[in-house]
């Protein structure tokens, strides 16, 4: 055991001291909040700069009041389209508004002249006023006044409460259930792949730089594979570590840094501040306790159990690929070589990562999503996205079970191939050629 | 006592035998080569004795002992496909590679000193692997052999990629490791080396050994009672029946060079008494076989079954 420690050391310490690693744990999570503060700073931008558009209006109908606002002003025109037109040109307005009279009933020939192609924002902000306007117009012709149409509106939302066994009630919220499963799956989906990538990489070199027959006179095959999955392993444990921390803390100091909270309550606020009617205040209320209620439901998601279960299956599943990534690596020598052995084997992987948008996520408690996540090759995805769903307890201990079981006999398997073809060069490696060196005896 | 007895060591892969049989013996503190040539078996069998592959049959012993895992921790083995890990610096690939067969990270510190100031490359410990010369990373190579001062060192073509001088520097080092009590058993195709280096040699060929012993008694056995002289004047008949001219060649004006098999029980003494009398008589000396006149020989020889049991006999 102790030289597994000292393999799996090496492997940590070399990759954590080379600059690829620090630029990739530093530069990624700065990803993050770099988009998030570029958009924040375009927006604010946006918003300083924008000053009100000036809109020259002939309105031949005379049936419209425009008051100017935060991002129109209104010049009304007396004068025949024609000659307006012309005024218009020697301005630098931003658009004329021409509106013929028109039948409140069919309320079309609306045009808007304008010298550059204006954008669809703006043009949609024109087209609401006037909609409002003729909305506001038809309501008088029908006798119907702004309090009975509030009193017409309604809204339903329907509260979603899970029962369970015992006949406890949770509340609970697909939406933010959805979000979970879908991005804990995907990271393993990632993880798994991507540190596979690097244990079949490092077996190729060992193999290929011919250090290898040094080692395993130092050490049996199967010890220097364990620690170097293990190795490996940690250094992606602490690079996702950082990550996280990383992200947090860059996302919630750029944030900051933009004078803004966190998104929710800056829309709140917002809302706040552009509403301020009464029955606004009502609908504020109603939103505050939709909140309300998402951070109950968020606070009865059981993040202790979903924070192991991921862990427990991140490491689970990286170990059961990680050993078969590491017998590939030892039969072929060079990556192009062990592409016709990769696609095979992550393909349960993929088969595991579509089941999560196709089954799991659409109906976690189906038959499929419940052979998804048993099965030991496609349970890493699978189970971690469904876990936010409220598995039964049985169902998680037999995956849990399954998948020990599952990396232990991967791993077995994986010493048996590894240990032959480490030390084979210039063989013509096929799938029968692997089983036959899984056969060989010592 | 024997620093290694392999006994009836069998190893069968799917379709061809590696090892059939092969029984060898190397005594302490002495250099053993181990010959033969390519795909007969002899990284097979040293892998056995590293433990990398077990045998199917047969035994090994290390110092009287049964081979067991700990004994990797007393044996140095440079494989003939040898390479160092590119990105790591020098001192931290000896100090792993001498953790990893047992010694203490303290140890392997001072040794690693030891052996750098040996080969005069103390500035090194911080150079990469990947920044050093053939015959540089060679040098590394053995040095992480011998670091944990195996009692057994084994060296697989342990002169390629060394230019002569270095290869001397090696060479003296592996005389010091004997003489400091290391058995070495050498795997090469170099007859020269086994010539000037080893103390006992096999021969392995076709995955069986064809011949064993010390060095001095095979190139003994391998006597054919043939002579080499230099003379001056030419014009000279021997006995047919005693001697037999097998080549002459002019060295300058007047001085050859013959080569003269005496018949069987016809002692060197005898026939210089015979060339005296009838020419000028410069040198005289006894040819004995090389290394490699034994070595092809008897690799060609060994489709013969005859021959092969006669030479097995000797």
């Amino acid at each position: 055991m102790n030289k597994v420690w000292l393999i799996m050391q090496r492997e940590f310490l070399n990759r954590v001291q080379k600059k690829s690693f620090l630029i990739t744990t530093i530069l990624v999570p700065l990803i993050f909040p770099a988009i998030i503060g570029v958009l924040v700073y375009i927006m604010k931008k946006e918003a300083e700069s924008a000053k009100a558009e000036t809109v020259q209006v002939v309105d031949e109908s005379g049936k419209f009041v425009f008051e100017n606002s935060k991002r129109y002003t209104f010049v009304p025109l007396s004068m025949p389209l024609e000659q307006a037109k012309k005024a218009y040109n020697e301005t630098k307005d931003f658009a004329l508004l021409y509106i013929p009279p028109f039948d409140l009933s069919k309320p079309e020939g609306m045009v808007i002249y304008t010298k550059e192609n204006p954008s669809i924002e703006k043009v949609g902000g024109l087209e609401s006023i006037l909609q409002d306007r003729i909305r506001d117009l038809k309501l008088e012709e029908y006798k119907i006044d702004k309090e009975t149409l509030k009193g017409l509106k309604v809204s339903v939302n329907l509260k979603q409460i899970n029962l369970s066994e015992t006949g406890e009630e949770k509340s609970s919220n697909s939406g933010i259930l959805y979000g979970l499963g879908f991005g804990l799956g995907i990271l393993i989906y990632m993880f798994v792949l991507v540190y596979g990538i690097q244990i079949m990489q490092g077996v190729i070199d060992e193999k290929t730089s011919k250090i290898v027959e040094v080692i395993v006179s130092s050490v049996k095959p199967f010890q220097l594979m364990l620690g170097k999955i293990i190795g490996i392993a940690s250094v992606g444990l602490l690079q996702f570590t950082i990550w996280i921390i990383l992200i947090t803390v860059l996302s919630t100091g750029v944030l900051g840094y933009f004078g803004l909270k966190m998104p929710q309550k800056q829309a709140m606020e917002e809302v706040t501040k552009q509403m301020a009617d009464e029955d606004v205040k009502e609908a504020m209320s109603q939103q505050n306790s939709k909140i309300d209620e998402t951070l109950a439901n968020l606070s009865q998601i059981p993040f202790g159990k979903i924070a192991f279960v991921f862990v427990f299956y991140f490491l689970g599943g990286y170990l059961l690929y990680g050993a078969l990534f590491a017998a590939v690596g030892s039969a072929v020598e060079s990556m192009q070589e062990s592409q016709q052995f990769q696609f095979p084997i992550t393909l349960p992987l993929l088969i595991g990562y579509l089941g999560l948008f196709m089954f799991i996520l659409r109906d976690p408690h189906g038959p499929v999503s419940f052979w998804l996540s048993v099965i030991p090759f496609t349970s890493p995805v699978a189970m971690v996205g469904r876990i936010a769903f409220d598995v039964p307890n049985w169902e998680l201990a037999l995956s849990m079970v399954l998948l020990v079981g599952g990396f232990l006999l991967t791993t077995w398997i994986a010493g048996r191939i590894y240990r032959v073809g480490i030390l084979m060069t210039g063989t013509k490696v096929s799938w029968k050629v692997l089983i036959k060196w899984f056969l060989l005896k010592g | 006592m024997n620093a290694l007895i392999a006994k009836d060591v069998t190893k069968i892969y799917s379709e061809h035998t590696a090892l059939d049989h092969v029984s060898i013996t190397i005594p302490e503190q002495t250099i053993f080569g181990l010959l033969g040539p390519n795909g007969a078996g002899k990284t097979t069998l040293i892998r056995i004795i590293n433990q990398i592959i077990n045998a199917d049959s047969g035994e090994v012993l290390i110092f009287g002992e049964k081979l067991r895992p700990n004994h990797i921790e007393i044996i140095g083995y440079l494989p003939e496909e040898r390479g160092l890990y590119k990105k790591m610096k020098v001192g931290d690939q000896l100090l792993y590679l001498a953790q990893l067969k047992g010694l203490s990270r303290h140890d392997a510190m001072a040794r690693i000193k030891v052996w750098l100031e040996k080969f005069e490359i103390k500035d090194w410990w911080h150079k990469k692997v990947e920044d050093l010369s053939k015959g540089m990373a060679q040098k590394v190579q053995f040095i992480s052999t011998v670091l944990h001062e195996p009692k057994l060192i084994i060296l697989d073509e342990p002169f390629s990629g060394f230019d002569p001088v270095n290869a001397q520097l090696i060479t003296e080092k592996i005389l010091e490791l004997k003489a400091n009590g290391s058995t070495i058993i050498f795997s090469t195709h170099r007859m020269e080396t086994v010539e000037s280096l080893c103390d006992h040699i096999a021969l392995i060929n076709k995955s069986k050994k064809i011949l064993e012993g010390p060095k001095k008694q095979v190139k003994e056995s391998y006597r054919s009672n043939t002579f080499l002289i230099e003379h001056r004047g030419n014009h000279f008949t021997l006995p047919a029946e005693k001697y037999e001219i097998k080549a002459q060649t002019k060295i300058e004006e007047d001085l050859f060079s013959t080569t003269i098999k005496a018949a069987d029980g016809i002692k060197g003494n005898q026939v210089i008494r015979d060339l005296i009398d009838i020419t000028e008589l410069y040198s005289f000396q006894e040819k004995l076989p090389t290394m490699a006149d034994i070595f092809i020989g008897l690799v060609k020889a060994d489709g013969d079954e005859a021959l092969r049991k006669h030479l097995q006999e000797v």
